[in-house]
């Protein structure tokens, strides 16, 4: 029907090849294109920050970004940040502080951290909290969340 | 004895899966050659449809089929009513108006399905759904409920005469009687408007009819996948084993999802049957906002009476509950805020009177409070103004009126939700107050803090609420325990999971009776080919009443392991013990043999087994409570408001709570904090705002404020009371609405305490920095 385009796309160190609609959102082809269901979907409209990745190192909301518009790009998922035996140290600290319950926003907050803690070694509890403010979680009322990024962050001091 | 795990803040076994991105929600299901769905929904609140158009839909490449009510033929059938009114309940009127699966020749609220289109993609889908043309013959819209029951109002249903879906009458003692002996009758309004239950995962189903061996999958994002498969398979004319239901991991439930046989859970089980090919429907923010149920519009006329030393002699309250343009989930919300409506209290008499309403908006079904909101407002809100009236202490006219903890079990002669009458099975209230209290440090605050501050210019105020929250109500919930050859416990039941850590809380209570780890035992919740007995997750009964058929499971497995034991290693059972998977004799801890070796002796190849016995080491235990099991608690809150703006700042909130047996005090607590912000939202960020052409003007995160981390206290604390209840072996009781259900209360009280404006009353929910100006300024212009 419309005219498709190539586009190659470096997700969690693979590098993918795929021919796309221009239309389709970033955040609908990497997990239905590249099965990388880890990303989530709340609102579609950039709100909810559930579908957050990162686009060469930066949080974007892939709901808000083209497929196309990733061509040549980076991606990080939540699938690159650890695996159930080797966790992320923030992976740990959000089971540890009970951070998640539903865990449908969670991989968008994992991604929104990242490079939070990569740039803020040493945040407040109220950088924390402004850190937070960018997605939304209907379950956990954030509080754990707040200890989980403080005991991340200490973690990830400590090496 | 074996480890004990209930009540240790046990790490959760699912979280490995739903940190990494691996764990299965319904939009991560794909199958080969699975066709999309997109529904076509009216965009007015009340039409009559002329006719529809879906020739230009059907043409474009890549759509399979496009289906209206008319092409449904036989198969149009409105559903089964999901909650009758209770036939315990005398003199009723109850005009039940359940959903139906397309909107045939009338829409009668924004976001009624009105035609579905199946497409090669999803994109595809709802390019063809704007291609289908209808022609409306717009009708008045009724959205208010007081103006619904005028004599001139537009009719919801033309041939019903009247917009009164129900009208209920309860009383316990005699309210009129006790009304002439008081000393202070204070008459109220009370409005309460909708919130959204808003989970951050929308509405979802993938169908997939296999007809080579004439079986249905259908994974769903539900809180009752049972109901669902056995409903879908009347509906269907299918027997209840073709049809497999699943519920996987659930991104929030919070009440919408366990609606049942909607729209699209009942259509595209039956296109995918026509078209022999899997479907996959999600639901989209906006249409979540516009197509999945809501909650909490009530409008209360309140009147209470009180003697000169502050006791309550009765309450009187008549309501008209909205319930949108469909009824069904019967009286389930009305009948919690009747059976809410006297908290704590001791409340001799009391008379209460609802009219449920069909409006143009959106149907109304549970949302997290569940009617218990409302009701905990109202009877708190009157305390506070009878303390004021009186001169007596928030605090102290509470403690008067408390049911002393000797008057259990304390019968309400008011029928509740779940058909019987209301009774609090246990509690004391007394020190949770005292606990509340003393963690908010009230008296210094009142005493010295606020005078500071208020001379400093401060608007800061504090507010201290007691609730009540029927919960774990029946029927029943099973479990089935196995221990397998692996030496790992597999357990099922039939509730699903939305969060709640059932893979952990249930995982505790097997782990401690059959002497294994937490993690090695691995849960399956909300799958109908794994168990097909139960209800749902509702009404904050999960732990309750699954928690407790799976501890007489256990039990019975840890009975049948000490028998087999016994046998095996030649021992009287009294000396064995279980602990870290095996079987040892107390004394001689080299004579012991492994769970997994003692199963596969129970489940031998060859040989003979004694007749009478069953093989293996499982059970499968049913628990039903006589009736709903009562939770309590108190919150307690110090708020500033900025009088410019009326941004407001808790400051501190504090919870006392009594839960009784507490299986899992992390999840508890997780579960109190996130009520806690949803009580926040709807009390002071969120409100579904309908125009008066029944429009939802705010139908997106964008304008529907679901609270940030910045607008939550800086911490929750929260004190933990165990009454054990009597219903059930392990004392449980639920907590999943509690955190929700004070919050309009007691901020409502700490707002006024802070603004400290003569005349200042606040009587709606939920109120808003806007809303909160006009009332202030409306109370400073009237003195
Ligand atoms: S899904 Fe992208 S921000 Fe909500
Ligand atoms: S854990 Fe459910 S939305 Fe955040």
């Amino acid at each position: 029907m419309e005219n498709l385009i190539e586009i190659t796309v470096t997700v969690n160190g693979t590098e993918y090849h795929r021919t796309v609609e221009p239309r389709m959102l970033l955040s609908d082809f990497l997990r239905h294109e590249l099965n990388l269901t880890g990303t989530h979907v709340g609102c579609e409209h950039g709100v909810c920050g559930s579908c957050t990745i990162l686009f060469d190192g930066d949080p974007v909301r892939s709901c808000l970004m083209f497929a196309v518009q990733a061509n040549g790009h980076t991606l990080e998922t939540v699938e690159g940040l650890g695996t159930p035996d080797a966790m992320h140290p923030l992976q740990n600290a959000f089971r540890e502080k009970h951070a998640l319950q539903c865990g449908f926003c969670t991989p968008g907050f994992l991604m929104s951290l990242k490079p939070f803690l990569e740039q803020n070694p040493n945040p407040s509890r109220d950088e924390i909290r402004e850190a937070l403010s960018g997605n939304l979680c209907r379950c956990t009322g954030y509080e754990n969340m707040v200890d989980a990024v403080a005991l991340a962050a200490e973690e990830m001091r400590n090496g | 004895m074996t480890a004990k795990y209930v009540g240790q803040p046990v790490k959760r076994n699912e979280d490995p899966r739903l940190l990494t991105g691996q764990a299965l929600f319904v939009d991560d299901v794909h199958l080969p050659d699975m066709l999309h769905a997109a529904f076509l929904r009216s965009d007015y609140a009340h039409a009559r449809i002329l006719s529809i158009d879906t020739t230009a839909a059907k043409e474009m490449p890549g759509v399979v089929a496009v289906y209206t009510a008319e092409d449904l033929g036989d198969f149009w059938q409105p559903s089964p009513m999901i909650v009758q009114p209770p036939p315990t309940l005398e003199d009723i009127v109850f005009n039940p108006r359940p959903q139906i699966p397309l909107a045939k020749d009338m829409v009668r609220h924004i976001g009624d399905p009105v035609a579905v289109v199946i497409a090669e993609s999803r994109y595809i889908a709802e390019d063809a759904a704007e291609q289908i043309w209808v022609d409306y013959e717009p009708l008045e819209v009724v959205t208010d409920i007081e103006k619904a029951l005028e004599p001139d109002s537009p009719l919801v249903y033309e041939d019903l005469g009247t917009n009164l879906a129900s009208h209920v009458r309860q009383e316990k003692g005699n309210y009129a009687a006790a009304a002439k002996k008081a000393d202070l009758i204070i008459k109220r309004r009370m409005v309460i408007d909708r919130g959204a239950a808003a989970a951050m995962e929308n509405r979802g189903i993938v169908v997939d009819w296999d007809a080579k061996t004439q079986h249905m999958t259908m994974w769903n994002t539900t809180q009752a996948p049972i109901p669902i498969r056995n409903g879908l398979a009347a509906t269907l004319g299918l027997s209840e084993h073709q049809v497999r239901v699943i519920a996987p991991f659930v991104g929030g439930g919070f009440g919408p999802k366990i609606m049942l046989l909607q729209p699209e859970e009942v259509l595209l089980p039956w296109a995918a049957m026509r078209l022999c090919r899997p479907i996959k429907w999600i639901e989209d923010r906006r249409e979540n906002f516009l197509g999945t149920t809501q909650e909490r519009g009530q409008i209360h006329a309140v009147e209470a009476a009180f003697s000169k030393d502050g006791k309550i002699l009765g309450l009187k309250d008549i309501f008209l509950h909205d319930t949108g343009a469909y009824n069904p989930y019967g009286l389930t919300i009305p009948l919690n805020t009747q059976t809410h409506s006297m908290g704590v209290y001791d409340v001799p008499n009391f008379y209460t009177e609802f009219k449920v309403v069909f409006t143009n908006k959106m149907i109304v079904t549970p949302v997290r409070g569940a009617g218990r909101p409302q009701g905990i407002f109202l009877v708190e809100r009157m305390m506070d103004l009878a303390a004021k009236e009186l001169g007596i202490d928030p605090v102290e006219i509470r403690r008067r009126n408390l049911i002393p903890a000797d008057a259990f079990p304390v019968h309400h002669s008011i029928i509740g939700q779940d058909f019987i009458e209301a009774i609090y099975d246990s509690g004391n209230f007394q020190p949770l107050v005292e606990k509340a209290r003393l963690l908010i440090g009230y008296d210094k605050f009142v005493t010295e803090e606020q005078p500071k501050l208020r001379a400093a210019g401060k608007h800061i105020g504090i507010g201290l609420a007691p609730f009540v929250e029927s919960t774990g109500v029946g029927p029943y919930e099973g479990a089935r325990i196995t221990v397998e050859s692996s030496g790992k416990v597999n357990l099922v039941t039939g509730v699903g999971t939305q969060g709640q850590s059932h893979f952990t809380s249930f995982a505790q209570i097997a782990a401690e009776q059959l002497g294994v780890a937490v993690q090695d035992v691995e849960v399956t919740t909300g799958d109908t080919d794994q168990f097909h007995w139960g209800t749902g997750t509702f009404a904050s009964r999960g732990a309750v009443v699954a928690g407790n058929a799976i501890f007489a499971a256990a039990k019975r497995v840890r009975a049948k392991i000490l028998a087999k034991a016994s046998e095996v290693l030649d021992a009287p059972e009294e000396e064995l013990e279980l602990k870290d998977g095996a079987i040892r004799i107390a004394d001689i801890p080299e004579k012991s043999i492994s769970l997994g070796e003692l199963a596969m002796l129970a489940n031998p190849l060859r040989g003979a087994v004694e007749p009478g016995t069953e093989p293996g080491l499982e059970a499968t235990e049913y628990f039903g409570p006589k009736y709903g099991t009562t939770a309590s608690g108190v919150a307690a809150m110090i708020v500033e408001v900025d009088p410019d703006t009326m941004l407001i700042d808790i400051k501190k909130f504090v919870i006392a709570h009594d839960c009784g047996t507490v299986i899992n005090p992390m999840v508890v607590d997780g579960q109190i904090h996130g009520g806690v912000s949803m009580g926040i939202g709807h009390s002071f960020y969120e409100q579904l705002i309908y125009d008066e052409n029944g429009q939802l003007l705010n139908a997106s995160f964008m304008d529907y404020l679901v609270p940030r981390s910045t607008d939550m206290p800086p911490s929750i604390e929260i004190a933990h009371q165990e009454t054990k209840s009597p219903l059930n072996p392990m004392g449980s009781k639920g907590v999943g609405e509690a955190g929700a259900i004070p919050i309009p209360a007691v901020l409502a009280q700490a707002l006024e305490n802070a603004l400290n404006i003569d005349g200042l009353e606040l009587l709606e929910m939920p109120l808003s920095p806007g809303r909160l100006f006009e009332l202030a300024q409306a109370a400073k212009n009237r003195d």
